[in-house]
């Protein structure tokens, strides 16, 4: 017998007596407004960096951040970067990139976390190897928590969709908080409707 | 720290540093002995003080987030019951998640043991020419011996979760699911590093520590032929695999080579997306007092020229499903909550269990890896319930462990200081006037007696613990003296036994 069929054999005759699958409620009441405040707060509590519309031309804080940037690799129409992401090339190549910037699929104001799919990244270790990633997110894309979160489609179309809440971040060494562990040392988020 | 005195002129050498304690002893064939290695975990009191602070810390935090939702409770409740509906139809769910795995493009396998999951792994690898391995923290790969196993087939593997790395690099097995070198201070972590990664010797700057790893672990990365993790959640709705992490090591090994290889215990499934809204909400709350980890990673379908394989293991896991009392132990999330919050983990430290799984959601699953072996675990408890009462999932915790006790003692598996102890237990408690006379003595005894009568070899209970101030008089002694006399007049012919 295969081992497929020896596991199943065994966990048909082993199962407990049967029990019902509980609905789950949304738990969203009460929680519906300003989702952008709560948002941010439930976001820098995880060591997000918020960055505030510039006035007249809305990504004039991206600009000044970028100065001194080496590579930026944009996902987004709204600023441009210095090389254009090349699908072709391997997922480690991109080891070298400073910034990249990307438009977050949506956000929950609950846990202060955006989703990135493949669709927003291209290619998905951009969000990793890059040292700083700064992502465009549009207010009204931000639902209430995760309840609601999980009841969107993109869960079901995506190969890669992931919740960022914070940069990359460790504490294994005396419970200190080091933001840098592998991944990003900085995640920053501009509210910035799309396009 | 000891200072040893020293005669004029001699050269006083540098202060002697507390030597971070080891785990049990392998045992070989016989059985693992935690209060032994608990023993000099205790005589570390550097060590021990640091552990026992930084867990109740996080249990603290777990506090303060489960009291700013409202619906905690009915968040416990619910994670029970679809873990319970999920596991009495865990036959079915794993069929749908093996179909919607493979029409997303996912190869799937099934391994009973360790053994095979170890085999399986390596296959995939030789399959592919890889020789190098990155992957995320696993504790079913530790249960499975999985690294060992691929060292000696010649594999080059690189744990990327900085707890799991400094573990791997000490040849240390982790000590706590989440955090694996908790019971490690940084200058423990600096000696570590200077010795296998070439730090400067002595510097424990916790910054500099930390980026080191960054530094030299990311070229393994980048260099890997082959990537694995995990999995916290597997969905049989979408057929797709849930791992939570807070550095985006997973998210690296899973996305940076071409083959992908999850592991994951058949136990890990929940049957909708919406599910999860009730576990993620649970898990990181519960495990370090964070409203969740920094990436929830779904991982459904392999990226474009990509392979994505997942191992679903059993080792165990079926025959535990048919065991009345423990089967619920399979609802377990692996957040850690019950190991903090216990007294005797956070006093003992995760190495003196002997096994991947510590404390006390590791005193219920180990016997049922080697019921000898581990036999002596579930007496690693007080039984305060405190595990029970923070467990996100409801499990039973305490009541499973004194089941196990009982169940130990059927097999004859009791140690021979608490067979005799509970024979004579067995026939004072048997007698309410042998019963009175022993608690009258001890409580005098314990008001009089020097400390030197109460601490000392022969008193188990005077061991790493306080005895409590006996109370002047017993309870009987009080009723005999004042109430006897009046109750008799109340109820006469009624005598109080």
């Amino acid at each position: 017998m295969s081992s497929r069929d020896t596991i199943l054999n065994a966990v048909r005759a082993n199962r407990p007596a049967p029990v019902d699958l509980p609905d789950v409620p949304l738990f969203g009441e009460g929680r519906d407004d300003d989702l952008l405040g709560r948002f941010f707060t439930a976001f820098k509590l995880m060591g997000g960096t918020v960055l505030e519309l510039g006035d007249g031309d809305p990504v004039a804080p991206l600009r000044a951040r970028l100065g001194s940037a080496g590579v930026v690799v944009s996902r987004v129409p709204e600023i441009a970067g210095t090389r254009d992401l090349d699908l072709t090339l391997p997922p480690s190549s991109l080891a070298d990139v400073d910034i990249a910037i990307v438009r977050a699929a949506f956000g929950v104001a609950e846990t202060g976390s955006i989703a990135l799919s493949e669709r927003e990244l291209g290619v998905n270790t951009l969000a990793y190897l890059a040292q700083h990633l700064i992502v465009l997110l549009d207010p009204a894309d931000i639902v209430i928590n995760l309840h609601h979160a999980y009841r969107r489609p993109e869960f079901a179309r995506s190969r890669y969709l992931v919740f960022h809440t914070g940069p990359s971040a460790t504490a294994d060494i005396e419970g200190v908080l080091i933001h840098g562990a592998q991944g990003v040392r900085s995640l920053s988020i501009l509210p910035l409707p799309r396009e | 720290m000891n200072e040893t005195p020293h005669s004029p002129g001699e050269a006083r050498p540098r202060a002697a540093r507390e030597a971070q304690p080891k785990g049990a002893a392998d045992p070989g064939k016989g059985r693992v002995d935690h209060a032994e290695a608990a023993k000099r975990f205790i005589a570390a009191p550097e060590h021990l003080k640091f552990h026992d602070e930084r867990l109740w810390d996080i249990r603290m935090k777990r506090d303060r987030q489960m009291h700013a939702i409202p619906e905690w409770e009915e968040l416990r409740r619910l994670a029970s019951a679809i873990k319970d509906h999920t596991l009495s139809h865990l036959d079915t769910y794993l069929e749908q998640f093996e179909a919607a795995a493979k029409a997303n493009g996912v190869h799937v396998h099934w391994a009973k043991d360790g053994a095979e999951h170890n085999a399986i792994v390596l296959g995939l690898l030789r399959d592919h020419g890889a020789k190098t391995l990155i992957k995320s923290k696993s504790m079913l790969t530790e249960e499975c011996g999985m690294r060992q196993a691929l060292v000696e087939a010649g594999i080059e593997i690189t744990e990327t979760d900085l707890g799991e790395r400094i573990q791997q690099l000490d040849a240390e097995a982790p000590s706590h699911i989440v955090m694996p070198a908790v019971h490690k201070l940084r200058r423990d972590v600096s000696d570590v590093f200077a010795r296998t990664l070439g730090t400067e010797q002595g510097n424990d700057d916790i910054h500099y520590l930390a980026e080191s790893q960054r530094m030299t672990t990311r070229p393994l990365i980048l260099e890997a032929d082959a990537g694995m993790t995990g999995g916290n959640f597997i969905i049989a709705e979408t057929g797709a695999v849930v791992v939570c992490t807070n550095e985006g090591n997973a998210d690296l090994s899973a996305n940076t080579p071409k083959l992908h290889i999850v592991s994951v215990g058949i136990e890990k499934l929940l049957p909708r997306t919406s599910d999860l809204g009730v576990f993620i909400r649970l898990l990181s709350r519960s495990a370090l007092g964070s409203p969740i980890t920094q990436y929830t990673s779904h991982f459904r379908s392999p990226r474009a020229g990509a392979e994505m394989h997942i191992v679903l293991v059993d080792n165990g896991r079926s025959t535990r499903l048919g065991m009345p009392e423990f089967w619920t132990s399979l609802k377990c999330i692996r957040c850690g909550a019950c190991m903090n919050t216990c007294p005797v983990y956070r006093r003992s430290g995760g190495l003196s269990y002997g096994f991947t799984y510590a404390g006390p959601i590791g005193l219920v699953i180990d016997p049922t890896f080697d019921k000898h072996k581990f036999s002596s675990l579930p007496f690693a408890s007080t039984l305060n319930g405190s595990c029970t009462n923070v467990c996100p999932v409801k499990i039973n915790l305490h009541e499973q462990i004194y089941a196990w006790r009982a169940v130990m003692a059927e097999n004859h598996e009791l140690p021979f200081a608490k067979k005799t102890a509970m024979a004579a237990a067995g026939a004072l408690l048997a007698s309410p006037r042998l019963f009175r006379a022993a608690i009258a003595t001890a409580d005098q005894a314990l008001l009089s007696l020097p400390r030197f009568a109460q601490y000392n070899a022969l008193n188990a209970w005077g061991k790493g613990r306080e005895n409590p101030r006996g109370a002047g008089q017993t309870f009987h002694a009080w009723w005999a003296k004042n109430r006897a006399g009046k109750a008799k007049a109340a109820a006469p012919g009624k005598q109080p036994s």
